[in-house]
């Protein structure tokens, strides 16, 4: 198990190459290879969101996704989420709704509602809710989570992304 | 929704952003799993299959002999060669068995490899004999005569002295006032009945990680996601008999807690790996590890008898409480006897604890432990009796609730508390005055309890020299305490919550806290913030008294300006601290206190509205409102966080949650996938009112907020369970299984 696979991928907009080894999943990959240690295990089963990051446009669980899966791929993190020093509407949204408190699963939940909100920028509470039902919060009974992704999504609107 | 009146704050009660929150925004916030130290080794603890087993001998030369392979450890490695593995006491044999595992789970030893997928191949390599001993899963047949013995030198401590031979009944407590017997001969109504309910697990995100370093001088070094890095500490010391001088803790960003992360479990593991290899070993438990190896919350069993007389007035209460302790000795049992009847007016009760050892984890804290089982049993006999009384529910509770200067739960009276206007918020609330239509439906209600924590707070502060201070705390910011006690201190000097900066340190730099629990550091920390600041404007008034010509005690300070006697001069805070810091020498202060055991005790009080499916047996929460006495809200944000987050995992608790274990002490659920906690589908929005009933005990009436909430649900939605299908519900989780069975006997 000890062979390394190069893999090149497209990582938060810039071109990383790296090796990993066949066993190791994205979510080592991206905390333990490339020391981004935004994206959590909370389970490494898939069950809990925390480290939910978008691959190729899709949401994923990052600890169900193998390293070498991920040759030619373009993968958005928390840490590629602001634009540089100025934070997204939905980091914005969740300070000034004191949408977390641990903050442990903070990182996941505003990637899952970033890939959600870039393709239903219209989705409502109950969308909301169903979207984010992958992702796993212990500490905020998730009202202020739902509050925060409708004030971000209703930002959006006003104020189109830039990019 | 905010009531009563107080004093004119300027920062507390605003809402500003936590210091902390741009990091943990952006994924760059630290937590127990993140931190990297050069060189690091990657530890795994091999955990015992069996619920209770004798542990005759582990042969790791196979694990030993694997490339990559630096160390693997024992309790051999905590008592030495010569040791006697047999008295290895309780929190170490908790962290690695001695001579017996008494769960399954129980780490048994730990391998420290150069990555954690070689550690992990090596785990299987370790071969460990067992022998096999029947385990006993249920409390109630824990305590009887001739259940297998956890511990054969355990004695039962009860009032009429230590039981003779070995007994899985640590305790039997008893708390008990007035006089029984003649209490129930007043009561014109009585009813009886026997709840249980299933161990729980806190569910924190963030599984339990730790680093150590172990210095070639000795000096030991933690980094952990700890809720009380100087408990951790003492606890490392005491379990490796390694003084405490030279350990240092350094507190992660914590990923919850809930009162699971107080124990310590893999510190004091890494720490001896450490010192076997020379480099620094992380590690970190995974989900199975978390439900199987940390501790949950007790099951319970408890009987309670409930008297009043036909004018409403409750008289009487007798109760027979059993909790379990899982594998080691605890206390939750003799906690329940208090606040069972704490939030009522009952002068004849009594009420019997029982804690039990039995093959399962050492039970820790969660939140108000032992408090919502025990309101589980006790708000359903309130609603019981006020029904057949034909009261509203919410006006028996007024009628019977416990006020200042009535007898609080260990015998002295209360002060100011504020549980009467819980309920009152609750009566007036627009959720109990909006009808609940519709079959099937029902609303249920209940009050909760918890006493609440002082205990030990120290912080520093200094001086900046552009005027803003730095405020140094030792409490794991758990849920948003920076951001509570900067405001406090901001408070306190009359500056802007800007103007304060507050981190985190370790050990080594600030004196003793206890632990971030028992709703204290937002109180207690609170009150250390207070003195400090104090100390701060005294030490300021020494420097301005000589150049104002004056003496310090006739310098003033009020709303934030220091002035002399007439008046003529004036500085700000600000001013005064570029003056004297910025053009002069540094200033920093501390500030520390014990507050005590008690802080004057917490209410809660939650209405709940419920649909349940009479074909699946399905429970949906239509409406939650939770009211709670915050005494002071200091950030009405994050007091809203810790009453919605204590209820939805009151919702979780009372519907879905539970330690599922087959007969030979298994758990068959120990994933988040089958133990399924509550998500953003499964609750509404969690309406809040907030009351205000300052708390005599704290400078700015400062109340913790963050237990009584998750003692109210598991009654509440029992409450509307009732009412929506006519059968009473005495058993956690109410799940849709129990829901058929009981409501159409559907097995």
């Amino acid at each position: 198990m000890t062979g390394r696979t190069y893999v090149s991928a497209r990582i938060n907009g810039e071109q990383r190459d790296f090796l990993v080894e066949p066993r190791q999943s994205l979510l080592e990959t991206l905390r333990d290879e490339l020391g981004m240690t935004g994206a959590k295990e909370g389970c490494n089963n898939g069950n809990c969101g925390a480290c939910n990051v978008i691959v190729n446009g899709s949401l994923v669980n990052a600890c169900c996704v193998l390293g070498v899966e991920c040759n030619g791929a373009e993968i958005v993190t928390i840490e590629g989420v602001a634009d540089g020093e100025t934070l997204h509407p939905l980091q914005t949204s969740f300070l000034e709704n004191a949408a977390l408190q641990c903050g442990i699963c903070t990182p996941g939940f505003i990637v899952a509602a970033k890939a959600l909100l870039d393709k239903e920028p219209d989705a409502d509470e109950a969308r909301i809710r169903h979207w984010l039902a992958g992702n796993l919060c212990r500490c905020t009974g998730y009202d202020k989570i739902v509050r925060a992704v409708l004030d971000a999504a209703d930002d959006m609107r006003r104020a189109p992304a830039k990019a | 929704m905010v009531t009563t009146s107080k004093p004119e704050y300027k920062v507390i009660g605003t809402r500003p952003v936590r210091p902390d929150g741009v990091d943990k925004v952006t994924g760059r916030a630290q937590y127990g799993a993140d931190i990297k130290q050069q060189g690091a080794l990657a530890g795994r603890v091999l955990r015992s299959p069996h619920a209770h087993a004798n542990l005759k001998k582990i042969d790791a030369s196979k694990a030993l002999a694997l490339d990559g392979v630096k160390a693997v450890v024992t309790a051999r490695d905590i008592v030495g060669p010569d040791g006697d593995l047999s008295k290895l006491p309780d929190p170490a044999a908790n962290i690695l068995a001695g001579t017996k595992v008494l769960y399954r789970g129980h780490a048994v030893a730990a391998v420290a490899a150069i990555n954690d997928h070689v550690a992990q191949e090596a785990l299987k390599l370790i071969e460990v004999e067992y022998e096999v001993l029947p385990a006993v899963l249920d409390v109630r047949e824990a305590m009887r005569p001739d259940a297998p013995i956890l511990h054969e030198a355990l004695r039962t401590r009860a009032p009429t002295g230590p039981s003779e031979g070995p007994s899985n009944v640590v305790a039997q407590t008893v708390s008990a006032f007035g006089d029984i017997e003649a209490g129930f001969a007043e009561c014109d109504v009585i009813v009886e009945r026997e709840f249980s309910t299933k161990m729980v697990h806190q569910g924190y995100i963030e599984p339990q990680a730790a680093t150590a370093h172990w210095n070639s001088d000795d000096q030991l070094t933690i980094w952990t996601c700890t809720q009380g890095s100087f408990p951790a500490r003492e606890s490392v010391s005491q379990i490796l008999g390694h003084p405490i001088s030279k350990i240092k803790v350094i507190p992660t960003e914590i990923g919850g807690g809930f009162g699971g992360k107080i124990s310590v479990y893999l510190e004091p593991v890494a720490a001896l790996l450490s010192r076997a290899t020379g480099k620094p070993v992380s590690m970190r438990m995974d989900r199975t590890d978390v439900f199987e190896g940390t501790g949950p919350t007790p099951g319970t069993n408890i009987r309670i008898k409930l008297g009043a007389t036909k004018d409403g007035k409750l008289r009487a209460a007798y109760g027979d409480m059993a909790y379990e302790n899982g594998a080691y000795p605890g206390s939750a049992a003799m906690y329940a006897t208090m606040v069972v009847t704490a939030a009522y007016q009952i002068e004849h009760v009594k009420f019997d604890g029982f804690d039990v050892v039995v093959n399962k984890p050492r039970t820790q804290d969660y939140r108000a432990p032992s408090a919502p089982a025990a309101a589980f049993a006790m708000e359903q006999l309130i609603d019981e009796i006020a029904d057949q009384l034909k009261i509203d529910p919410l006006k028996f509770r007024l009628m019977n609730s416990a006020a200042e200067g009535s007898r609080g739960p260990m015998g002295m009276p209360f002060k100011r508390i504020g549980h009467e206007e819980c309920v009152e918020a609750a009566l007036n609330s627009p959720h109990y005055n909006t009808p609940l239509e519709g079959p099937n439906r029902g609303r249920g209600v209940a009050s909760g309890f918890w006493f609440n924590v002082g205990l030990r707070s120290s912080v520093n502060v200094s001086v900046q020299p552009d005027g803003t201070v730095n405020l140094n705390e030792g409490n794991t910011d758990i849920g948003g305490t920076r951001a509570s006690l900067a405001m406090q201190l901001a408070e306190t000097l009359g500056i802007t919550f800007e103007d304060v900066k507050a981190t985190v340190v370790d050990t080594d730099s600030v004196g003793v806290n206890d632990v971030t629990a028992g709703s204290r550091v937002t109180f207690a920390s609170g009150m250390a913030v207070h003195e400090a600041g104090k100390n701060l404007i005294a030490a300021l008034k020494e420097r301005l008294a000589p150049t104002w010509q004056t003496t310090p005690d006739e310098v003033q300070f009020e709303a934030g300006v220091f002035k002399n006697a007439d008046g003529s001069k004036t500085m700000t805070f600000k001013e005064a601290a570029v003056a004297t810091v910025g053009r002069g020498v540094g200033l920093t202060v501390s500030g520390s206190v014990n507050a005590g055991f008690l802080a004057g005790g917490g209410f809660a009080h939650h209405i709940v509205d419920v649909e349940v499916d009479p074909d699946t047996g399905k429970t949906t929460i239509l409406r939650y409102t939770a009211i709670q006495d915050a005494g002071t809200a200091v950030h009405p944000a994050y007091v809203e966080g810790q009453m919605q987050g204590g209820a939805v995992q009151g919702i979780g608790w009372a519907l879905n949650e539970e330690y599922y274990y087959d007969d030979t002490g298994r758990m068959a659920n120990s994933s988040f996938l089958d133990y399924r906690i509550p998500t953003s589908l499964d609750v509404p929005m969690i309406e809040t009112i907030i009351v205000e009933v300052p708390n005599p005990l704290h400078p700015f009436g400062v109340r913790g907020v963050g237990e009584p909430g998750i003692v109210p649900p598991l009654a509440a939605i029992a409450n509307a369970v009732a009412r929506a299908t006519g059968v009473r519900q005495t058993q956690l989780p109410m799940s849709p299984r129990r829901i058929l069975e009981t409501t159409r006997g559907i097995a």
